[in-house]
This record gives C-alpha cells, structure tokens and sequence, in this order.
C-alpha cells in the first residue's frame, strides 16, 4: 500500500513549530483558499469527504456541523485536546510538532459553523502542549490570522486554550463542556446534543484534534480526493499511536483499512516477542486475540466486524509474556478511578469489576467469579449517562471470553499461568466478595 | 492565613475577565493557588479564593475534590508522578513506583519526612511510546525511566 502522509508530513522538521516554518510549508494557504468558499461550501466538503471523528466514536463530521441550529445565538467551537484515553499519545504529538496545522484547521473549521470563538481544551498534564499552543495562538494573533477580520476575509474569530485538570471523563465532549464552563466535568444527558445546547446552553461542536487538523487537507485537495483514502465508510488517513510490546512504538499516518498486521511488522519494526493480544482503540476497545490481529484492517467497519472497535487509535499490542488477568486488573482500576459517580452501574460496577479482579490477583479467587465479572459487565452496558460504563465492561467481557483458562488457572492455581508466579503490586487491594443478588 | 501573591491576585482578576462566565476561571485560578501555596490546595485557599472570586466555597470546593491535579494534602517539594497505566504498568512502572516508595521510605502517596519527595501513582500521562514515563510537579515528562535514572534523578532532587 502506498505511503500517505498528509497531517504528518512535515512533522520532523523542528521549523514546523514556528509560524515561519509553518508558512514556508505552505502554511496557513488553504486557510485563504476556505475564505474564498461559503461556509456552507465547506461543510458539504467536509461531509462529501466521509471525515468521521477521530477522538473516538467515528461520528460524521460534516453532519455534526450540520446539526447547528440557525437561531442567531453565538456558536462555540471547542477542540477536544484531552487525549485521557490510555494508549493514546497522538494528539500530544500533533500538538507539540504542529501546533499551527491545528489552529489552521480550527479556524477553517469555525469559518465554516460561522463560530467566533474557539477553545482548545487541553488535558493539565500536558503541560508542553499547553505552553507551545498558546505559543502559536499568540504568533498567530501577531500575523492577523486570528481576531478581527482574519486576512481581510470579515471574518472575526478568537481562539483561547483551556487546561484540564485531571480527569478523563472530560474528553466526553458534554463532561469537557461542563469542565470548560468551571464545574465537575460531569456528563450529560443527551439529547439535547451540544450543537444545540452546549457550552453556556450555546450550539457548540465538539471535534478532536485531529478530526479539525483532517479538516485542513480536505479543504486543500477536495473531498474527493480524500475519500478516495481508506474504505467507502472510513476515509482518509489515520493516526495511530501503537506503544507495548513492539520494538518501534510511536505514532505512525496510514490510511484507514490499513492492515494491523502490516502497521506491526513495518511502521513498529516487528514484535518483541510473539504477538499475544492487541487493544485496537484504546484501552476501553475489546481485546483481540493473535489470529484475530493477524487478520484485521484498521478501519471503523473491519474493527467492528472483528467484535472490536477503532476509537481513538491507540494501539495496545501485548506478547506472550503478558499475563491477561494482570492487563484487565490495570485497565479496570483506571476506569473505577475514573468514573465521575453520576450513573450507578458505573459508580458501583466499575469498583465491583477491580474489586473481583484483585481478589483472582491475591490468590482469593473463585470459580464463579468468571461468570459473575461477565454478568456484572452485560449489566453495565448501555445503562449509563456516557460511555464510561461501557469502557470499563467491554475491554472485561472480551478478556473473559477470549482468555477464560487464563482466568481459571489463576483461580483454581492461585498463581498466573503466563509466570507461574502470584502477580504481586502493592496497589492490587482485595477485598470481601460482594454477592450478586437477583 | 493563605493570600495570593501580587502576581497571583493579578492573574486571578485577569482570569476572571477573560471568559464568558466568570466560575469559568475557578480551575485556573486553583492552579495558581496550589502553586502559590507549596502545592497544595488547603480549606484556607478555597475561603480566600472565594473572597477574591466572589464565587461560592461550594463551588470552588466542587472543582477541588472532583479533580485530580488538585492536591488536597501537602505534598512533597518533588511531587513524583509515575505513569502506572496499561503501557506503563507492561514497562515496569509499579514496579518502578515500589522501589521510589521504598528508597524514600513512603508508601504510595505518601511525603517524606523532610518534606522534599512525595510519590504517586498516576494514571495515563499519555505519553505511552516512552514508557515509563513520569511527571515532577508540573514540569515536562520524564520519559524512558530505568533504574539508574531513577536512582540519578533522585540524588538530583535531595
């Protein structure tokens, strides 16, 4: 397959960081090329395109835009930079390499919803990222390339970054819109979606840091050319940021579709050691198995196919050293840490999961633990304000289906069948078994 | 009795002014705060905060506990944050955690004595291709952590 570089192509050269160095790329050309459009001209670009959401749920993009009421109340364009989800690193990468590819993106983006404000909301450990964007946002204020009248075209728009503080569930756009407006970053209901009632109950669309940076190279080689990358339903190229068991981990552009099996041997230089599982989508995506890795492409439609799913991107790939119920230990105590205590089946269901995981760790296991993990997971699906709940039961129901003997030896064995030896952390707490009562 | 510096008060005023709600500013402001205030956020922050702001200590104390780069004890003058998510956790971390911890003579989230060194586990710094990776206080990642960097960093910071 050939190679395809469009968000990624300058991304070694340290000049691209400047405006200057931005420019001599051809930087901030297809910004003039978008104001000699209507706004709605793009957006019917950007939906002819296929661009999906690349934060995670694969929502149209073009037809998110759409969603914008036409009521005269101003519009907000919020760049979710929050990249909580374990197992991703892309966004990080495109900001602190390319932060004027975004902006530019932004601002073509927020011509087209006709929004004259924008924040970048960006997660407080990022703290590269959030000096080195507001950098670029200040040279490009400098430039005129953001405020009044940008280059002339009458249009006004200003851009400001915003800094998380700590939580994952704030790269869920309404949790991250609750975040932005000063409160627990809480999700909410929906509908109403956020293009109708979002920041300050204001239409507001949520996109990623990629999605908006794409948004830039469709407008500069048409929609039709980007949809001829990838599939009919996942066009365009794809950020993965692959970490774990191979000896190249990084990010790496490839075109959707692109086979996993391939993206490991080339762009990751091969395996250390032999392929196990991999997590295609961040740590909340289902497990797959080797043969299952072996076989599928990395697209929205392929993953789903293959009972897993592309989210973010992010890339988990594990050897056969890996011990599994020590893997799903690490991602659950993630997600009961992270669950903001809104919806009970989260709140209680994702401490209930570490909580039954931790006690199979400590040797105090029993045999129908297994099951009971599988029914408390199929009880917490779809029964939650987001889809934290769901983050937390997926990656369980898969890791029990697929590695069940894994489960079952350190049961009966008390020790891990990959080692041989008990996993010992000392942050693994085991408690008192809670019964499921029906 | 907690005060914001000059420099501090200034950029709370300014934060104020600078978003369309002015609760908007309750997350940057506790940012300042916390670092004005040896690194953490203590009852006497949140009243003086409330002053300042005239925003409701409920409100200010809603941001406070619901995020996690708000300390809400002391913390050591290195604030030691080491990743411990999937990536992390299949490069070593905890088990990097456990010997800080135990060189330092803490348990997990614990200060040292003197008062220097606090260690944490963290969840995903997102930075999972450099694995393991920490963060001191608020400053840039520490990435490719090993042992020996580990044992330098620390004679470092004594």
């Amino acid at each position: 397959m050939a190679e395809i570089k469009l968000l990624t192509e300058h991304y070694h050269k340290p000049e691209f960081q400047t405006l200057d160095g931005y420019k001599k790329n051809g930087g901030y050309d297809v910004l003039k090329k978008a104001f000699k459009m209507k706004p709605k001209e793009i957006i019917e670009e950007v939906k002819a395109s296929g661009l999906r959401g690349r934060g995670g749920a694969g929502f149209p993009t073009g037809m998110k835009w759409s969603f914008l009421p036409d009521n005269g109340e101003p519009r907000y364009l919020l760049c979710n930079a929050d990249e909580g989800e374990p197992g991703t690193f892309k966004d990080r990468l495109m900001m602190e390499r390319a932060p004027h590819q975004l902006i530019e993106g932004m601002i073509i983006s927020a011509f087209a919803v006709q929004s004259k404000k924008s924040y970048i909301y960006i997660r407080g450990e990022y703290t590269k990222c959030l000096s080195v964007v507001r950098k670029a946002i200040k040279e490009a204020y400098d430039a005129g390339l953001l405020g009044k009248n940008i280059l002339g075209s009458g249009f006004d728009h200003d851009m400001d970054v915003y800094s998380g503080a700590g939580a994952y569930i704030c790269g869920e756009e309404t949790g991250m819109i609750s975040s932005l407006e000063g409160k627990k970053g809480q999700p909410k209901l929906k509908p109403p979606f956020p293009a109708v009632q979002g920041y300050l109950a204001k239409p507001t669309i949520v996109n990623n840091v990629e999605t908006l940076a794409a948004v830039k190279y469709i407008i500069r080689d048409g929609a039709a050319a980007y949809k001829k990358i990838g599939t009919e339903k996942s066009a365009g190229t794809k950020l993965f940021s692959v970490s774990g068991d191979v000896n190249k981990p990084g990010t790496y552009e490839v075109p959707l579709a692109y086979p996993l099996r391939d993206l490991i041997a080339n762009e990751c230089g091969g395996m250390k050691g032999k392929l196990k599982a991999v997590i295609p989508g961040g740590s909340s995506a289902p497990i797959l198995n080797a043969d299952e890795s072996n076989k599928v492409n990395m697209d929205y439609e392929s993953l789903a196919a293959a009972g897993s799913m592309l989210g973010s991107g992010a890339v988990i790939i594990m050897n056969e050293t890996r011990c599994m119920v020590d893997m799903l230990n690490v991602i659950l105590h993630f997600y009961h840490h992270e669950s903001c205590g809104q919806c009970t089946p989260c709140r209680e269901g994702t401490g209930w999961l570490e909580k039954i995981v931790s006690s199979i760790l400590l040797g105090r296991g029993r045999p129908q633990d297994i099951d009971l993990l599988d029914t408390i997971a199929q009880n917490m699906k779809g029964r939650t304000i987001c889809a934290l709940s769901d983050a937390a039961a997926l990656p369980t129901i898969s890791f029990v289906q697929k590695f069940r003997d894994e489960f079952e030896f350190y049961i009966r064995e008390g020790r891990s069948k990959v080692t041989g030896q008990p996993i010992k952390r000392k942050n693994i707490k085991g408690s008192h078994h809670v019964e499921m009562h029906h | 009795m907690f005060q914001l510096s000059k420099d501090g008060l200034a950029f709370v005023k300014n934060e104020l002014t600078r978003y369309e709600t002015k609760r908007s500013a309750v997350l940057p402001a506790l940012f300042k705060a916390q670092e004005e205030n040896g690194g953490w956020v203590s009852p006497e922050v949140v009243v003086h905060l409330s002053q300042v702001m005239d925003i409701p200590m409920s409100q200010i104390n809603e941001v406070l506990t619901f995020y996690t780069m708000y300390n809400k004890k002391p913390v050591g003058k290195h604030h030691i944050q080491v990743c411990c998510n999937i990536s992390c956790a299949m490069a070593g971390a905890h088990e990097m955690a456990d010997y800080l911890c135990d060189k330092l003579g803490v348990h997990d989230g614990e200060m040292t004595k003197d008062g220097r060194f606090t260690i944490s586990r963290a969840e995903c710094l997102g930075s999972c291709d450099t694995a393991p990776v920490m963060q001191i206080n608020m400053d840039e990642y520490i990435e490719n952590l090993t042992y020996p960097k580990l044992d330098q960093m620390i004679k470092e910071l004594k």
